[in-house]
């Protein structure tokens, strides 16, 4: 069964948000669609300044098998990205939570409040 | 069977087959500067060791013509011998593509020929068999519709609508001439879903992209309200030719309003290609799109004789698309295949392409294997998902196709397309009888029942082909396709 943390928030699409305690937010996509996308060999962040909104597709992350946009949770300006990814993109694949995270946006905190909680996503993916 | 090495690692200095050199020039008078001052690194072998090397290697292919391909015409469908005989003749083979139309009525006529017979089984107005590729063919549609709604003044249209199981060249087509996707979701039963593109039509709607049947393998039944919704909002509607195969001759497009097709002769009218072409991805197009056609069409004058149409007789064209008319090699390739089919053949070819791949899916579902859309008919290819197997065995849609090698059949399409998961789309075309069908099925029950008692072995499958199982993730993540000369003579 897939890792699905009570604490974080998440999208159909399966992103995952963390509301971090200097108000800003972080995105990953989740246990689940790592595994599903299997071997990731290429990642693309978005630049930092970069303004979202919220279902826009703002990063890209391409496996053995597929190639996939991530959407943006909620709306926001990118704040940080993680460049690590770029070298090593294993690290979404081990740690999807921690070391895998994608991008920190600023935005509204009440926005990701809103989206699927760890029971709602964990029927999703059934 | 054993690899072979490199042709560079039987290379001995002084060694050559001198009967095939070119003759020595003075360097065609290139300036000083250009001419290269050390001769190319080349292998040096006899003529006869380099022709073992390179028949040894076509022994190894994994090919249509010595092993059932359930990849289809999604890749490629056995080619009929005729085909390419007679594309061979000196006749074609020699033409200057630059030869005057008085000396090529020949090869005009078969390719005027081939663009009415392309019409009547697509049920379009018109047919411009220029575009090199099915990529091309797509580009070359979509920028007719943006063409006939600038031409009418039309310019709020920035959108075009895909379904979620679109071949991704799809929205990257539509992304390439400037428009932004929509996209729809797809019913649990296949089927586009009907609420979602009525809310995604409007004002912004330039036209939709849909392959049907669909690349979930199935026939989307509600095509004519589909049509007539997207044509109120004033939208257009694409073809991808994709799937034709299935349909070919029984069905037109056309007739379900579609107003652009693009057809891959390279595919569904069976002409050799593989690993990235030559390819020849023609488009037909309905009455309002005829004047955006590319150049050149070939056009018969009252006399009786053909002409190539150019911008005087196309002046809204939305131009060339290759220096020529197009691959005339796979064009001539295609035209003999659909005369020898003829009108009554190319309906076989939808019947038995259909008859086969239902064959096939009531035959895995005996077996217990899982189908995709269970309950609906297939098309010429269905799915079926190893969801079920890859929770209780931890086998994978990969490990199967690795292992299917060693049973001596290609894989089918794996992970493709991107919403059903562990996924073999299998496609057998119409060419294949009910024995290899058959000896299919029962390799896939057996790989199965391997995976039960000994998972081990089918994840490290292929054992017999001479290269085994590859580290695809490192070599994307370590691309490296240099040959090393040093590292070689160290050794």
């Amino acid at each position: 069964m897939s890792n699905v943390p009570a604490d974080l928030r998440y999208t159909k699409s399966h992103e995952w948000v963390r509301v971090e305690s200097d108000g800003t937010m972080t995105v990953g996509i989740t246990d689940h669609a790592q595994a599903e996308l299997g071997d990731l060999v290429f990642v693309e962040v978005p630049e930092v300044d970069r303004a979202l909104k919220a279902s826009e597709a703002c990063a890209v992350v391409e496996s053995v098998k597929a190639a996939s946009d991530v959407y943006a949770p909620v709306s926001g300006t990118v704040v940080a990205a993680n460049e690590k990814l770029a070298d090593a993109p294993e690290l979404l694949n081990d740690d999807p939570y921690g070391e895998g995270w994608l991008f920190r946006l600023s935005g509204d905190a009440a926005e990701a409040e809103a989206l699927l909680d760890a029971d709602a996503y964990s029927a999703e993916i059934g | 069977m054993s690899t072979e090495p490199l042709i560079f690692q039987n290379s001995r200095d002084g060694r050559g087959a001198k009967a095939q050199w070119p003759a020595a020039t003075d360097g065609n008078a290139l300036p000083d500067s250009l001419v290269r001052k050390q001769p190319p690194r080349l292998p040096q072998t006899g003529e006869l060791q380099t022709v073992r090397h390179y028949t040894r290697l076509s022994q190894k292919n994994f090919s249509i013509d010595t092993h059932f391909y359930p990849l289809g015409s999604c890749t490629m469908k056995y080619n009929p011998r005729a085909c390419n005989t007679l594309a061979m003749l000196p006749g074609f083979l020699m033409r200057h593509p630059l030869a005057p139309v008085s000396r090529s009525q020949g090869v005009l006529a078969c390719l005027h020929e081939l663009q009415d017979m392309l019409r009547h089984v697509t049920g379009m107005h018109a047919v411009s068999l220029t575009p090199m590729a099915g990529a091309q063919g797509e580009f070359t549609g979509v920028a007719m519709i943006r063409a006939y709604h600038k031409a009418r003044g039309d310019e709020g249209r920035t959108e075009i609508i895909v379904p979620d199981a679109a071949h991704g060249t799809n929205p990257a087509t539509a992304t390439m001439l400037g428009f932004d996707v929509r996209e729809i979701p797809t019913r649990e039963d296949g089927d586009v879903d009907f609420e979602a593109l009525k809310e995604a039509l409007g004002p912004q709607t330039a036209g939709i992209m849909l392959t049907n049947p669909s690349t979930l393998g199935v026939f989307e039944r509600r095509i004519k309200e589909i049509a007539d919704l997207v044509h109120e909002a004033g939208g257009l509607l694409y073809y991808d030719g994709a799937n034709l195969n299935a349909i070919l001759g029984k069905t037109r497009p056309g007739d379900m309003g579609f107003d652009v097709i693009h057809m891959n002769l390279h595919k569904t009218f069976s002409t050799p290609h593989g690993g990235g072409g030559p390819g020849a991805g023609a488009v037909g197009v309905s009455e309002r799109l005829a004047p955006f056609m590319p150049i050149p069409v070939v056009g018969q004058a009252d006399d009786g004789s053909y002409r190539w149409l150019d911008e005087q007789d196309l002046p809204q064209s939305i131009g060339r698309l290759s220096t020529f008319m197009g691959n005339a090699g796979v064009l001539l390739r295609a035209y003999v295949y659909a005369r020898l089919l003829g009108r009554e053949g190319m309906e076989r070819v939808a019947e038995f392409a259909t008859l086969n791949a239902n064959y096939l899916m009531a035959r895995m579902k005996e077996k217990g294997f899982d189908l995709a859309f269970d309950g609906r008919r297939a098309s010429h290819e269905f799915i079926v998902t190893l969801k079920r197997q890859k929770q209780e065995l931890t086998l994978t849609a990969s490990d199967v196709a690795k292992r299917l090698l060693d049973y001596g059949f290609h894989a089918p399409t794996v992970y493709f397309p991107l919403l059903v998961p562990e996924c073999l789309l299998i496609e057998p075309t119409e060419t294949e009888d009910r024995e290899s069908l058959d000896a299919f099925v029962e390799a896939m029950a057996s790989i199965w029942e391997e995976a039960k008692t000994d998972i081990e072995h089918v994840k490290g499958a292929p054992w017999d082909l001479p290269v085994r199982r590859l580290d695809e993730t490192r070599a994307a993540r370590q691309l490296d396709v240099r040959y090393d000369f040093n590292g070689e003579a160290a050794a």
